[in-house]
This record gives structure tokens, C-alpha cells and sequence, in this order.
């Protein structure tokens, strides 16, 4: 064993080396302190998943068709699997924040279409409009939702869509 | 090596807890599972009543069960330093390269497994902490396209998760640990006489501060997770959720591509550029009577004893694994043959380097000894890994540099001594703990000391053999150290006196003694 200490003073510089260790384990391991988030800020979260409507028309099968396939398949209609991309705009306080064509998931683009993003906004009142479309059309939107949401610091609004709800579902933001 | 030469004095070589970050990793890995198996036995997987039992836990049973938490999480974080000083350590030392490459490419797998354990065990308390994480992670996750819908919507509202996601963390908080055992065991595959656990006073010490700063610091949890509130202040335990912060500062994709090329690079590191290695061992089975010493002391399990192929009347035969052998050429220093007594012809041992070897190095003591003058001659065996020979070269000093001290067999201090070569031999080897090869000066000292065959002979004068197990950075001290000893060689002092004459000229420097070679 090295001598250049005695076993005293060894002991109390281990005893040091070891507070030493524990002091940089449990300080990091609870500080410094994390904000996720702007003091004073709230959150927006968008997100849904929607299929929109199919992309082609249907068509009815020829005779021949028909014939080809076993009896269990013979199906009047091909229909086609693919669907539309889902168009979603939201704008906040009267300017866009969020402009997206949404395509189908799935190998054959017949999923439903999905999106998840979040925005940080001051607390307070805001104006929130969302438009999606989920159809064929050119222009134009399938469903609206016009809301004045009044948010408190750290609060989440949660927007959801459900077309069997009327469309855009909204909770957790008062006003 | 500055730090771990400072430790040794305070902690000394068995106690130093630099040459056992690994073995302190695992130590700190089964404290997690035991305090885990504890903390298990109170928690439920409900959403609510997960938070609520780990409170009642931590408040109603602070003496016992809040301790258990403490330790879960302190010997977690733990961990982490040691996995990370034993990466730094380990590249310090080049010890990731060549036939070593196995045992760092296996430990890469285990950071991201230790990290992902974490992770999920801060996710089973379901407080504001585990919310900001939960949601992260789902993010992060999402940014691969390879899942459907994004995962981070089950977070949207409170209806969104029920109490079966707790049953999957769990599963995945115990799966995962199962499986980093597992690699860890991997790792140590390729490494004899692993010291993967730490010695029993650095156990007690760590031991005993943990559970001190579990109980001056006791781990508490944050306020219920509210998914409809974004959590504001978090007392993040950075040793494990540093990525979040930069998924928030960054965004997901650049962390994961951060991810992947530090993971790569990590991975690639042995060939950027590969270690040059001498040629691997090789065994003269005319020589060899498979007595085994070689497999024995081998530091990375390169020999195997298999069934003789050559008909000798022995039951086995060393074969060298030329993949894994380093070439340390410790299992020459370990061969019984290897004797230079023998006439020159004759000198093939059972085991040999090819390119050092062992009728090369008596040549070598013969050509070295007639280079140095006077009465006090001291020939320095060193060691490539350590201090440079020429900086204990002098006019009656001359160096060979072995690929590591381990190599020489003791009966070449025998042969020099007894034939004149030199008046005193040095053996110059790493530190303790610091050995490329691991076990060099620990395998020498032992047969100095006659506790490994193949012995020191008794009749070798130990006065006239100094040990010096040092770091490079140590050269001054151990110059004074051998400049001490070879004053001591030509006075009239007792022969038995110059070992501690060398000692007290060079108190900084170790030199090892019977008391601390191994544990």
C-alpha cells in the first residue's frame, strides 16, 4: 500500500472524494431546472387521423371479369382503393400557421391520413379557425370550425377531428 | 493518469475506483435491480394509482421504501458516469482497437440500452416529469416513418391511455435491463479474469454513499401528470433526459441523426484507424507439454488446451486464437521453455512471438549489455505502453522494450544476474490498473513473489531486482527511483536495504509490494 498518506488522513480524503461524487450525482440528477415550456406560454396541439374520401370513381365489372374471378370474389363494382390527401388549414389569429396536404398512409394510400404538431402561443384570447378538406374538390373546404379559445398559462388546447362530432373537436380551452 | 496516480495514494491500488469503472458498473447495475425488485413489490399500474402508490412509498415509508427509490435512481445515474468514464477511460488507453474491438462495439449497444431503461422507469411514476418525457419520446419516435398513426396522440387527452400502457412500461422498464444484462455478459466474453465486480472496500465506500445521499437527498416525485397542463419548471435528471431538452431545442430529426452518427462513429472507431498488432502467438509443439500456464495467464482468452494432434505422450496442446491474442506475448513470459539457459539452437519455447521472439530478445540482453560500462549496470526491461526507455537510458543504463513487462519470463533475471550481463535488472511496467494487456505487472509480481508458476528462483538476489509500475507521466520519479537503486547496487549498504532505498527516493513513484498486487 502507498504511504504517502497515512491511513487517517487516506480515509478522510476518501470520505471527501466520495461526499465530492454524491454532491455531482444528486445535483444533476434533479438540476439545473428545465422549462419546456416560455414562461407564460400556453399550447396548441393539432392532431387527428382521417381517412379522407376514395380517389377514384367505381366502375362496373364486365361479364368477363366477373367470370374470371372465383364466385366468392365476383364483386359488381371496382372501386378504387386510394384516397384523396387530406387538405388542413389552421390559422390563428388571422394568420396561417399551419397549411398542409395530408397524404394517405398505407402502401396502396388507402390509410387514413394524420398529423400531430403543436404550436406554443402567449396565454390569453385567440381566435382559431381550422379548415380541412377530405373530398375531391378543388377549392373550397368540407369542414370549418371558427372559435375564440381563452388560454391560461401552461394550458393545453387539444384539437381533435371526428367527423361523426361535426368535425373539429376542441378541449381543454376555455372561452 | 495524473487523477488515477492522485487516487491511488488516497484510495491505493485496490481501493482505486479508476481501475474498476466497469466492475463498478455492474455493481451499480445490481443495486438498481434489487432496489427495483423493492420498489416493484409496492407499485400499481393504474393511472392514477401508479403515482399515488410511488408517493405513499416515498412519504409512508421513507426509512425503507423511499430509500429503495433513492437508491434506484442515484445507483442508475451512477451508472451512467461509470459507462461514460469507462468509454473515455478505455479510448484513453487504446484499448478499443485491434482484437479489443469485440469488447467496445458490445459496449456500444449497452449506452443505448442503459439510457432506454432509464428512460422508462421515469415514465412509471406518470408525474409531470414522466408526462414531459412520455411525450417526447412519443415525438421523437414519431419522426421515423415507420409507424402509423404518430404515437404522441395517445397523449391528447387522459381518455386516451388507460391502465394496460403501465403494464407495457413495466415491461418494458424490466425487459430492458434483462437484455443489457445480457449484452453485458457479451461483453465480458473476450476478457479473462474479468473484474466485473469492484473490490470489497470500494463496494462498502460507494455503498455507503448512495445510501447517505439517499437520505439527504431523498428522490421526489413532480405534481400528478395533467395531459391537459404542459408541465412548467421540471427538475430534470439530466444524466438520463439531456435529449430532451435538445428535441425541444433541436427538433427530432436532427437528434436522431445526432443519434446515428455518434452510434456509428462510436461503432467505427476500432478501424479509424485499426490498431497494427504484432504477429499473434505461435505455438512449437515439440516444445509445448500443454501444462496449461499460457491459457491460464493469457489476459484476453486467446489459447485454448485441446487434445494433442502430434502423438507426444501429453493429454494437451495450446492453440492460439489468432483473432482474439494481442500479441502481449504474456504466455511467452508464462511458458516454462522459455529458459535461456538453453543453448541458442535450442531456444524455441512451447509458445513464442514470432516477431519478438524469445531467442530474439536473449540476443537482444546480449547485444544491450555489452553497450553498457562501469560496476553498477542496471538493464531496464520496460514496456512499449509505458515510459519511454530512453528516458532511463543513461551510461551504465541500457532499455529493451517488451510489447509489455509480462512478457519476460523470470528466468531471464536469473540468466542476466547470473551471468554477468548487467548488476542490477528494472522491471519498468504499466501501473497497476493501467495495463495495456490488464494483467502484466499483476502476473509478474506474482511470480517474483512465487504465487504463479513460472517462479523467480529463490537464489536470484532481490536487491538486485527493482519493480517499478508506473504511468508514463511518472517517468522523473521513476528515473529518480532507479538512479537510487543503482547507487545502492555499488555501496556497501546491506543488500537487503536497496529495494527501500529505492522506495524513499522515490516516494511518489510505486513500487509494488506483496501486500497489493491483487485482490
Amino acid at each position: 500500500m502507498n504511504k504517502v498518506f497515512g491511513a487517517p488522513i487516506r480515509y478522510m480524503l476518501q470520505a471527501c472524494i466520495y461526499a465530492g461524487f454524491a454532491l455531482m450525482l444528486g445535483y444533476f440528477s434533479q438540476a439545473p431546472e428545465y422549462l419546456p415550456i416560455a414562461e407564460g406560454d400556453a399550447q396548441i396541439k393539432l392532431s387527428f387521423a382521417h381517412g379522407g374520401k376514395p380517389k377514384g370513381g367505381c366502375r362496373d365489372r364486365t361479364a368477363a371479369e366477373l367470370g374470371a374471378l372465383a364466385a366468392n370474389m365476383r364483386k359488381a363494382q371496382l372501386c378504387s382503393r386510394e384516397r384523396v390527401d387530406v387538405v388542413v388549414q389552421f390559422e390563428l389569429n388571422g394568420k396561417t400557421v399551419f397549411d398542409q396536404s395530408l397524404q394517405p398512409s398505407g402502401l396502396q394510400g388507402d390509410g387514413p391520413s394524420h398529423m400531430y404538431e403543436k404550436f406554443d402561443v402567449p396565454a390569453g384570447r385567440h381566435e382559431v379557425l381550422l379548415k380541412l378538406r377530405n373530398t375531391t374538390r378543388s377549392d373550397g373546404w368540407d369542414y370549418q370550425a371558427h372559435r375564440t379559445v381563452a388560454l391560461r398559462a401552461g394550458q393545453i388546447l387539444a384539437i381533435d377531428f371526428d367527423p361523426g362530432n361535426g368535425g373539429f373537436v376542441m378541449s381543454g380551452g376555455g372561452g | 493518469m495524473w487523477l488515477e496516480g492522485w487516487f491511488d495514494k488516497v484510495f491505493g491500488v485496490k481501493w482505486n475506483p479508476m481501475y474498476a469503472l466497469g466492475g463498478l458498473g455492474f455493481f451499480y447495475f445490481w443495486i438498481v435491480a434489487v432496489s427495483g425488485f423493492y420498489v416493484y413489490a409496492f407499485f400499481d399500474t393504474g393511472l392514477t394509482e401508479a403515482y399515488d402508490s410511488v408517493e405513499q412509498l416515498t412519504n409512508e415509508q421513507w426509512y425503507l421504501g423511499g430509500v429503495m427509490r433513492s437508491l434506484h435512481r442515484y445507483a442508475s445515474d451512477a451508472l451512467v458516469i461509470m459507462m461514460v468514464l469507462h468509454m473515455i477511460r478505455e479510448f484513453a488507453f487504446d484499448h478499443y482497437r485491434g482484437p479489443r474491438f469485440f469488447s467496445w462495439i458490445s459496449g456500444v449497444p449497452m449506452t443505448w440500452l442503459v439510457i432506454a431503461a432509464g428512460i422508462t422507469g421515469y415514465w412509471l411514476v406518470w408525474d409531470q416529469l414522466a408526462q414531459y418525457i412520455a411525450i417526447g419520446s412519443a415525438e421523437w419516435l414519431d419522426w421515423l416513418p415507420i409507424f402509423g398513426e404518430p404515437i404522441a396522440r395517445n397523449f391528447m387527452q387522459h381518455e386516451s391511455l388507460d391502465d394496460r400502457f403501465f403494464t407495457l412500461l413495466i415491461f418494458l422498464h424490466i425487459a430492458l435491463p434483462l437484455i443489457l444484462l445480457l449484452v453485458m455478459w457479451i461483453h465480458l466474453q473476450r476478457v479473462a479474469y474479468a473484474r466485473w465486480k469492484p473490490s470489497r472496500g470500494l463496494s462498502v465506500g460507494t455503498f455507503a454513499m448512495l445510501v447517505g445521499l439517499s437520505f439527504v437527498f431523498p428522490a421526489v416525485s413532480h405534481a400528478p401528470a395533467d395531459l391537459n397542463r404542459v408541465p412548467q419548471a421540471l427538475n430534470l435528471d439530466w444524466y438520463y433526459l439531456f435529449a430532451f431538452p435538445l428535441i425541444d431545442e433541436w427538433g427530432s430529426g436532427t437528434l436522431w441523426v445526432l443519434s446515428f452518427c455518434v452510434t456509428f462513429a462510436l461503432m467505427a472507431m476500432p478501424w479509424l484507424p485499426p490498431r497494427r498488432k504484432l504477429a499473434a502467438a505461435v505455438v512449437d509443439l515439440d516444445n509445448c507439454n500443454g501444462c496449461t500456464r499460457c491459457a491460464s495467464d493469457c489476459p484476453f482468452g486467446a489459447i485454448m488446451m485441446m487434445p494433442r494432434t502430434d502423438g507426444l505422450p501429453f493429454d494437451r496442446q495450446a492453440v492460439v486464437d489468432a483473432d482474439v491474442c494481442v500479441s502481449c506475448g504474456i504466455c511467452v513470459g508464462a511458458c516454462p521453455t522459455a529458459m535461456p539457459f538453453r543453448r541458442r539452437s535450442d531456444l524455441v519455447p512451447g509458445i513464442d512471438l514470432p516477431e519478438l521472439s524469445a531467442a530474439a530478445l536473449r540476443d537482444k540482453i546480449h547485444a544491450v549489455s555489452a553497450r553498457m560500462k562501469g560496476d553498477d549496470r542496471v538493464l531496464v526491461i520496460g514496456c512499449e505502453h509505458g515510459i519511454k526507455s530512453k528516458k532511463l537510458a543513461g551510461e551504465n543504463r541500457q532499455a529493451i522494450d517488451l510489447p509489455c513487462a509480462g512478457m519476460l519470463p523470470p528466468s531471464y533475471i536469473d540468466y542476466i544476474l547470473s551471468k554477468g550481463l548487467a548488476d542490477g535488472v528494472a522491471i519498468a511496467g504499466c501501473r497497476f490498473g493501467e495495463c495495456q494487456y490488464r494483467l502484466g505487472p499483476d502476473w509478474s509480481e506474482d511470480r517474483f513473489e512465487g504465487r504463479r508458476d513460472p517462479h523467480l528462483r529463490k537464489r536470484v538476489p532481490r536487491e538486485r531486482l527493482l519493480r517499478l509500475w508506473v504511468a508514463p507521466t511518472e517517468w522523473k520519479d521513476a528515473l529518480h527511483g532507479l538512479e537510487a537503486f543503482q547507487a545502492g547496487l555499488n555501496t556497501a549498504m546491506p543488500s537487503s536495504g536497496l529495494q527501500e532505498l529505492a522506495d524513499e527516493a522515490a516516494s511518489n513513484v510505486r513500487v509494488s509490494g506483496a501486500d497489493e498486487v491483487k485482490s
